[in-house]
């Protein structure tokens, strides 16, 4: 019961409180270059959400068993990011052989992961965390569930943006931000919540 | 003569008609969120900096080594360990900027701008003009930095470069500012106020640059992509619409 509720608290914190894009401002590239349409908004987060998931799985192990184990934690960054690149790769093969349908849905997306400093920063924030494998890896999901939130949701104000009649030099990237600003402050309303549902 | 000018251009070319942040749209992650405070700012612009310069000069030295085919992970390679250079460098010796950083200094590592400069500019010139090259946009990458820390930072807490004693050491901690000092106004320096100021710094920059005749700031981030080649998103990236456009 109570790691159930840990559990919980940690996913909540990351969707609500924590969002990957709108607090901790990780992949703001993909949030801002990739949310023009609702479904390539939704494919981008599904592929985010899976790599996320994935590289934890895979690099907690690596870090307990082989980094700590040998003193060597001061490789964690070269590691990590050689880890998620070769990865990614590798799911992309694998994913075009056997399963083409989920391949033709999510690897286009895939190559933009790679350099997504939201991947390395979910495996980061575990071990700063010092989060164990379950935990990290409901943090990961959790970080991912934010992510395709976040989208989904910017990607609808955007839409309505095109029909604006916005200042010159407001037009393109300055409003986008000044809408992801409004979309943020919409989040900051969560702030407290988990704490008080958990207390 | 002829190429002390160009070195000089290629210097000052990333202070405001290439800025990596507010022309070229680079980096904009540790942009947001480390502009909280003028010395943190600082601290993230000069470690990234550092990293640039380093890789730029080991990348474009080894340019005829690396083969083609792996040439982005060799490039990650490099960068990750300048990065890890830094990150000991900044525990042992600054641990109040490693604290204020946080997970941001290993995240240098994925900042588009050094892998970007590796495969538009170092792999493709010398090793001094990449060297001048990462300093020049280093350079740039930092005052965009601070020109959003400041505005934060005044608007937000009503304090100037407070906390840069623990950053160059000294007795000098910074100004305060006499009224939003008392009522400073909070949201400047939580998220929402990150995006806010960053969008108008960017519309600001904007109009700078349209009065000399260059044209707006679009996501560059698939010019500059390493990945551009392999990547079939082309359609949904306006950089690469418009680059699809020209082609």
């Amino acid at each position: 019961m109570e790691m159930t509720k840990g559990l919980l608290s940690i996913l909540l914190t990351m969707i609500l409180t924590q969002n990957f894009v709108l607090a901790r401002f990780l992949g703001i590239c993909p949030f801002l270059g990739v949310s023009k349409k609702l479904n390539t908004a939704v494919g981008m987060s599904l592929a985010v959400i899976f790599v996320m998931a994935l590289a934890t799985a895979v690099t907690y192990p690596i870090n307990k068993y082989l980094l700590v184990a040998n003193n060597l934690e001061y490789l964690q960054t070269i590691v990590f990011i050689l880890v998620i690149a070769a990865l990614v790769q590798m799911v992309e093969i694998v994913l075009k052989k056997y399963i083409p349908s989920l391949y033709n849905a999510l690897g286009i997306y895939l190559p933009l992961i790679t350099t997504n400093c939201a991947v390395l920063g979910v495996v980061t924030l575990n071990v700063d965390n010092g989060y164990n494998f379950l935990q990290s890896l409901v943090c990961a999901i959790g970080g991912g569930v934010g992510f395709l939130i976040a989208m989904v949701m910017f990607a609808g104000v955007r839409s309505r943006l095109e029909s604006c009649d916005i200042p010159k030099f407001l037009k393109g990237l300055p409003i986008t931000l000044v809408a992801a600003s409004l979309v943020s402050l919409s989040f900051l309303g969560f702030a407290g919540v988990v704490e008080k549902i958990f207390a | 003569m002829a190429e002390k000018k160009s070195l000089g251009k290629e210097l000052t070319k990333g202070f405001i008609i290439e800025n990596p942040v507010l022309r070229l749209v680079l980096g904009t992650c540790p942009t947001l969120a480390t502009t909280t405070s003028v010395s943190s700012a600082i601290g993230m612009g000069v470690s990234a900096s550092i990293v640039l310069i380093c890789s730029n000069i080991v990348i474009s030295a080894l340019r005829k080594v690396i083969p083609q085919k792996v040439r982005i992970p060799a490039y990650i390679v490099i960068i990750a360990s300048f990065v890890t250079m830094v990150q000991m460098l900044v525990k042992a010796f600054v641990p109040v900027l490693n604290d204020q950083l946080g997970v941001y200094l290993p995240l240098i590592v994925v900042n588009c701008i050094i892998l970007g400069r590796a495969e538009a500019f170092a792999s493709k010139n010398g090793v001094l003009a990449s060297a001048v090259d990462g300093l020049g946009m280093g350079i740039g990458f930092t005052g965009a930095l601070f020109v959003m820390g400041a505005i934060r930072e005044i608007l937000g807490a009503g304090t100037f470069l407070n906390g840069i004693s623990d950053l160059i050491g000294g007795s000098f901690n910074g100004f305060s500012i006499p009224f939003l000092n008392e009522n400073p106004m909070l949201i400047f320096i939580l998220a929402p106020g990150g995006f806010f100021v960053f969008g108008m710094v960017m519309a600001l920059a904007n109009k700078i640059a349209e009065s000399k005749g260059k044209p707006k700031a679009v996501l560059h981030g698939c010019e500059n992509c390493p990945m551009a080649k392999h990547c079939s998103i082309r359609d949904t990236h306006e950089g690469c619409e418009k680059k699809e456009a020209e082609a």
